[in-house]
């Protein structure tokens, strides 16, 4: 059953590479994504049995960061498929009397099967760190996602692209090389521990918490934090995260913004449950909070005069980073809220990525001043745009609302009003950055350059443009007046997973 | 045999004092394929007792990837760039091997305060800092070299540190995690070399402080 997990995609990719028309790559693409979501579907039924002797296997907490990743990753695969039928209409016609616009040089895609295996071997790496249970076989997933993502962000061969790539590339593998040391540390932690050699499963690690050396603990925890908080996009070290997301095709910056970031928060989750089992909570905690508040506080400050509105959203996803950081360093009812706040931010960016995708492909540009009129050119778009936007910042009735109460709340019943008073803060500030930007573009005129003929044609909004983002936006309206049972089950539950009770 | 294994340790010193010193790409890249093989030497000769199919596997597997695959990509990326030379670092090379020397002595006060507790006699004492060291030497390539090759250089230097410190404490990683660790770096790099070929085709330069389009 995991093997399947990790297999339907892995094997998908490999056929993607071979598979030469476009059409049946496609439909593969889709296929997988489906069958991926089944298989998931299946383990909120029953959970899968362990395999290879306890080293992958799925908890509440996997359960519930795979979920995110599968329902993203279906929706991205629809829309990828319109996406790609249309950027190759779009390079048939390159040369059209119409000219490139503003911000798109003239460039060549990357072929698309290496595209479409890259996708699917992007949620396969995912998936890997999802479930493996062995330290060292996440630091192998987590990389690997590092590597199947990369040559995603350079899908418009120009210059822009490569830049970000090359951060992209060059940042989180060094960040995450520092990670393998935290590895190691927990290692050494482990052999001053009397009794058999302890072997790096997370199980295992935490059953005999009480016999590692705490000092090593603590500094694989810091190595831990920010190699993998380079991934996460935490700031002070998230330098790479707004070119990557602003650059790559708005398809895949929904995926590493709603889903790539949260497997690097998972595995710090599993380091943060380590040092709680150890009773070195207290560490752990504190590095958590003052992480979060230095990532939203960032966040706030870029986000205000934004000129870019995808990068916009990109200093978003640092600041939910730092709300989720700063909700599981908190704990107790704010580990829950986190939980809940995950899968509420994930669908909601994502949600916004494919929206900032549609208005890209109309607008031809990234602008946030050059971009208006939003409600009247594409009325579906901008009714979504600001759908997503009222949920990012946090406004009822929508899912952020809730789960951003729920840390608040969290952090009043810790006795941490510091804390909930700079949180509040930093959220205010985005919601004013954000309000400025994104009404601006949905309300007024559209400018004149749309209404040639050309661009009337480009106005109209095909299903695949509009039905993966309005489902999304659906779920988290749904998520924001009621959370089902079964949910908040396994979100009690990938609480208990992760120690913070 | 103790003999022998702190005459590497110094020889992965002074790899790592050359890598900072050394203009020349081509010598960089030799450098940094020397410390993967002397690496796996140690990784032989630090615990007899141990020695067996999969400890030699394993280091014949590094060795061909680090020391062989790795090291062609890499000369072949910078061929094609068209780059021989390192010619205007931002941190000048004569700083580069004080900075080291620095480097160097804070590594060996950090593992001598550290005090760590070494699992076995047979493991030399004197590997940590050397290992610290290498790591350190990593990054001071990373951030003080223009070259795109040399950013990837100093990644794959500090791979080979943080390899070394798994061997100072003999950190028994199972097979599959070892190959995986090793298949990543290997496509990290490949990855990268590919980078840099479409940089050197879209920009006529490889130079990474030339690459601030994305800024806010």
């Amino acid at each position: 059953m995991i093997w399947a997990l990790l297999l339907v995609p892995a094997v998908a990719a490999l056929i993607a590479l071979i598979v030469r028309p476009n059409w049946p790559r496609r439909a593969l693409l889709v296929l997988a994504a489906i069958a991926h979501t089944a298989l998931v579907v299946a383990c909120w039924v029953r959970l899968p049995p362990p395999a290879i002797g306890g080293w992958i296997a799925m908890d509440a907490a996997a359960l519930l960061f795979l979920s995110i990743t599968s329902a993203l990753f279906l929706a991205a695969a629809v829309y990828a498929v319109g996406y790609l039928a249309s950027e190759e209409k779009k390079a048939d016609s390159l040369h059209s009397p119409d000219g490139p616009g503003e911000e798109e040089l003239p460039f060549v895609n990357f072929p698309e099967a290496v595209f479409a295996a890259c996708l699917l071997a992007f949620l396969a790496t995912m998936t890997l760190v999802a479930v493996s249970r062995h330290l060292g076989l996440m630091w192998v997933g987590v990389e690997a996602t590092t590597l199947a993502s990369a040559p995603l962000i350079y899908f418009h061969r120009h210059s822009r692209s490569l830049e970000a790539t090359w951060k992209y590339l060059l940042i989180c593998s060094v960040g995450i090389a520092l990670a393998l040391l935290g590895n190691f540390f927990v290692a050494v932690a482990a052999q001053s521990a009397a009794g058999p050699a302890i072997h790096l499963t997370i199980d295992n690690l935490i059953a005999r918490a009480d016999g590692l050396n705490p000092l090593w603990l603590k500094a694989a925890f810091l190595f831990f934090l920010v190699g993998y908080g380079t991934k996460m996009g935490l700031a002070p070290l998230h330098t790479w995260l707004p070119d990557a997301h602003s650059e790559a095709p708005s398809v895949v910056s929904a995926l590493l913004s709603g889903a790539l970031l949260n497997c690097a928060l998972l595995t710090i989750l599993r380091a943060h449950a380590l040092l709680t089992a150890a009773k070195l909570a207290a560490f752990s905690s504190d590095l958590l909070v003052i992480f979060g508040l230095l990532s939203m506080a960032v966040a706030a400050v870029f986000i205000i005069g934004q000129a870019d509105f995808k990068r916009m959203l990109a200093y978003s996803s640092v600041e939910h980073m730092g709300i989720l950081s700063l909700g599981i360093g908190i704990g107790g009812l704010a580990t829950f809220g986190a939980m809940l706040h995950t899968v509420n931010h994930s669908l909601t960016k994502a949600m916004l990525f494919l929206v900032a995708g549609n208005i890209l492909a109309l607008y031809r540009t990234k602008s946030t001043t050059r971009v208006r009129g939003l409600l009247r050119a594409l009325p579906m778009t901008g009714v979504l745009w600001l759908a997503g936007f009222l949920a990012i910042v946090g406004s009822p009735p929508f899912g952020p609302f809730l789960s951003e109460l729920t840390i608040l709340k969290g952090m009043l019943d810790a006795g941490r009003p510091v804390v909930a008073v700079a949180y509040l803060l930093a959220l205010a500030v985005v919601f004013v950055g954000m309000a400025t930007i994104c009404l601006r573009m949905a309300y007024g005129p559209p400018p004149d350059s749309l209404s040639s003929a050309t661009s009337v044609t480009a106005r109209r909004e095909p299903l695949w443009s509009i039905a993966p983002a309005a489902a999304l936006g659906f779920l988290v309206l749904a998520l924001g007046i009621y959370v089902p049972p079964q949910l908040t089950h396994v979100l009690k539950q990938a609480v208990v997973a992760l120690g913070a009770n | 045999m103790n003999a022998w294994l702190d005459t590497i340790l110094v020889l992965l010193i002074l790899t790592n004092l050359h890598l900072l010193g050394s203009s020349r790409i081509s010598a960089c890249i030799r450098t940094v394929a020397a410390q993967a093989l002397l690496l796996a030497v140690v990784s032989v000769l630090a615990q007899p007792s141990h020695v067996g199919l999969r400890l030699l596997l394993l280091a014949a597997v590094s060795t061909t990837i680090k020391a062989g695959v790795l090291p062609w990509l890499l000369r072949r990326a910078s061929r094609e760039a068209g780059v021989q030379t390192e010619d205007e670092p931002f941190v000048g090379f004569t700083t580069s091997l004080l900075l080291g020397l620095g480097l160097l002595g804070a590594a060996l006060h950090l593992a001598g305060r550290l005090r760590l507790p070494l699992p076995g006699a047979d493991t030399p004492t004197f590997l940590v800092p050397v290992a610290l060291f290498t790591i350190m030497v990593g990054l001071l390539v990373i951030v003080g070299r223009r070259k795109a090759v040399m950013q990837a250089l100093g990644y794959l230097a500090m791979e080979n540190g943080v390899y070394a410190f798994g061997l100072a404490f003999a950190v028994e990683e199972p097979m599959l995690v070892e190959m995986g660790v090793l298949l990543d770096v290997f496509v990290a790099v490949f990855v990268m070399g590919i980078a840099i070929h479409h940089i050197s085709r879209e920009f006529d330069h490889i130079d990474v402080d030339r690459l601030s389009v994305l800024k806010d």
